[in-house]
């Protein structure tokens, strides 16, 4: 982008403000011309399916704008889903095993986490190898079975709304959280020193920024998260699979780069991710009330996640194409 | 990573004689450890039950590595010229369903049209994906993660729920993939080749080792005057095609496809290569390596089986295998680098 142009004129042409305006283009539309779209109940199926993805999304978004990523969420979520089952049959307490999954999701992001800083490995590689791992040992745990008799009370409420609402409690869970890691990433000198570790690593170095460290508890909040995911994923289908979550770091990562984060690192907003993930669940939901099958959404899915790249990146040329124009004309004169 | 494959690598002081120098190299060639582990692999596993060495296991495993390692040979690649292609599962599955639809509407075709049908539509998802790349200047992990889910979902709103039988299949094209030529099956020799082609092209020929010198880096090999753009889009066809040929043998292998055909291969073919010593961050690591990950890892599937081991475990030891690989990549570097630098201390 451009530095010349006015403040508020790189902020409204900016990624993040076209993402948030054409999610709500999305929600307008899709609220008067799909039937059932704008009920109540619809909303609540809508936030249950934003769920994993925004959450997860959350510590994903401070990954990638330290310019590494991590492939393996969907993976602990799985083996956090497992274990949570595993658990569940040798007779503890589902108030035990919901924090003791979210230590195992993190103990995954401390696995992450030391090979990718303490060893100085490609988090790429890394990710993608503890991705067959993980899962591999979730299938490990439960084998190809599921466990589904969680507590009625733990299930009901993470399906269920506030009072007789439309409003569902995993709402005030989704806000919580997403408050909390906005503030942390953009309000204070952590969430500034992401930006400074993914815009240069070795100059943040040299600034004073411990970026293996901030890096190695990046991925472990990313594990808590996914554990924390898993818990929620299992009592939302109440059944604890190997197989829950498969491909879903995809979907994340899909949402991040569509918020307008650089898969370089150093660029991006969770508002924009925000918007990001609400403008892919909200435009699969409509569709599929439209009936488009769900597979071909992934032609959708994929196609804004380019254009999302392509497009910033054809504008800057085409405006530094312009300017250089300009220039040449100014020149002449 | 400068770190260019240890063949061409000077990795250490000279030695006496040319000989020893070749023996002492291929001592540190990263291939060997996956032939090694292979062999113990296969030792262990046939000492327990000499049964894994009959003509008809070692045939199932090698037709069963075929397919992973046609595709793991676009993927080293693209791969070395520090890019991924993580499209390449749902191109053969775009693949597949184009090239048996094709045979069943038209029973009378050759085989070889359908190898050449295939081999187009991989060729032009990667063309697609290699204009995104340099001309849009997308990363390619974002580029072939989006193409990911269109070529899938391409093939699902064509497919739908349906899919094609062995039954509405050509017998030629289903007894393509058991046919023999000189005892060797078809599948398997179709790998051999591509594997075998691959290697010599990377090892011997000018773009080839052009491709390294991208992916060691990609700034100085433009200032070099390699072509990169054409480089760069040949690697991506290339590997799109590779997987389109993966998906025609799928089709005569497996004789009933659907739109999930090939669903999630990418992270089987990633791995392959990966083990195979091929590094992420391009600029090293060589074809013939990753075929050898490619058959490592389905070995390690039919061993399990053989052992009497719970099948659960296959995917975790993949995983632990994959971290496993890039701990000696990284080792390997590290011990390059130092020497080095004790050679240019000499100096």
């Amino acid at each position: 982008m451009s530095d010349t142009r006015p403040a508020w004129r790189s902020r409204l042409t900016g990624w993040d403000t076209i993402i948030a305006v054409l999610t709500v283009l999305v929600l307008i539309i899709a609220s008067f011309s799909v039937e059932n779209f704008g009920t109540s109940r619809n909303f609540t199926f809508m936030v249950l399916d934003l769920l994993p993805i925004i959450l997860i999304a959350l510590p994903m978004t401070m990954i990638i704008v330290t310019g590494e990523i991590d492939l393996s969420v969907a993976s602990t979520l799985g083996l956090t889903s497992s274990m949570m089952g595993w658990l569940w049959n040798q007779g503890l307490s589902i108030e035990t095993i919901i924090p003791l999954c979210v230590v195992i999701g993190a103990i995954c992001g401390v696995v992450n986490g030391f090979l990718i800083t303490g060893l100085g490995l490609p988090s790429l590689a890394v990710t993608i190898g503890t991705l067959a791992l993980y899962r591999g040992l979730a299938f490990v745990v439960l084998g190809d079975g599921a466990v589904a008799d969680f507590p009625w009370n733990y299930t009901g409420w993470v399906t269920g709304t506030i009072g007789d609402g439309a409003v569902p409690n995993v709402l005030i869970l989704i806000v919580a959280l997403a408050v909390i890691f906005g503030i942390v990433q953009h309000a204070t000198p952590f969430g500034r020193s992401l930006y400074a570790i993914g815009a240069n690593a070795q100059a943040a170095h040299f600034s004073g920024i411990r970026v293996a460290r901030t890096k190695f508890w990046l991925y472990v909040v990313s594990g808590a998260v996914a554990g924390l995911v898993g818990v929620l994923w299992t009592l939302r289908y109440s059944s604890a699979r190997a197989d829950n979550g498969a491909g879903l770091e995809l979907a994340v990562v899909a949402a991040v780069l569509l918020g307008g984060v650089s898969i370089f690192g150093g660029k991006g907003s969770l508002p924009g991710v925000l918007a990001g993930v609400v403008l892919l669940t909200a435009l699969q939901n409509a569709l599929r009330l439209e009936d488009v099958s769900g597979q071909a959404l992934n032609i959708v899915t994929g196609s804004l996640l380019v254009l999302s790249v392509l497009l910033p990146n054809i504008t800057t040329a085409v405006r530094g194409n312009w300017h250089r124009r300009k220039l040449r004309q100014a020149a002449a004169r | 990573m400068t770190v260019t494959s240890n063949r061409s690598a000077p990795t250490d002081a000279p030695l006496g004689n040319p000989a020893q120098k070749r023996a002492g190299n291929l001592l540190k060639t990263r291939e060997l450890g996956i032939v090694l582990a292979l062999a113990i692999l296969v030792a262990y596993t046939a000492i327990d039950n000499p049964r894994f060495l009959s003509g008809q296991s070692i045939r199932d495993n090698l037709l069963n590595t075929a397919i992973l390692a046609v595709m793991a040979t676009g993927q080293a690649v693209v791969v070395i010229t520090r890019n991924i292609d993580l499209s390449v599962g749902s191109v053969l599955g775009l693949s597949a369903f184009t090239v048996a639809t094709m045979m069943s509407n038209n029973q009378d075709l050759p085989m070889i049209v359908a190898i050449l049908a295939g081999l187009a539509v991989g060729a032009v998802a990667g063309l697609l994906n290699g204009v995104l790349v340099r001309y849009g200047k997308v990363p390619a992990l974002v580029v072939t993660l989006g193409t990911l889910y269109i070529y899938r979902g391409i093939t699902y709103s064509w497919a739908g729920g349906s899919q094609v039988n062995a039954d509405e299949l050509p017998r030629h094209f289903l007894t393509f993939a058991n046919d023999n030529l000189l005892g060797i099956p078809w599948l398997v020799l179709i790998a051999l080749i591509v594997v075998g082609a691959g290697s010599l092209m990377m090892r011997n020929y000018r773009v080839g080792r052009e491709l390294y010198a991208m992916g060691s880096s990609p700034a100085a090999a433009e200032l070099a005057g390699i072509k990169v753009a054409r480089n760069l889009l040949g690697a991506f066809v290339l590997s799109g095609a590779l997987a389109g040929l993966a998906g025609v043998l799928y089709a005569a292998r497996f004789g009933t496809v659907d739109a999930a055909a090939g669903n999630g291969y990418e992270l089987n073919v990633v791995a392959a290569v990966v083990v195979g010593g091929v590094a992420v961050f391009g600029g090293s690591g060589t074809v013939w390596g990753a075929a050898l990950g490619a058959l490592l890892l389905t070995v390690i599937g039919s061993a399990l089986a053989v052992l009497d081991i719970n099948q659960f475990w296959q995917q975790a030891i993949v995983g632990a295998l994959i971290i496993l690989a890039i701990c000696a990549d990284r080792l390997v570097a590290v011990r390059i680098g130092r020497s080095l630098r004790k050679r240019d201390a000499h100096v």
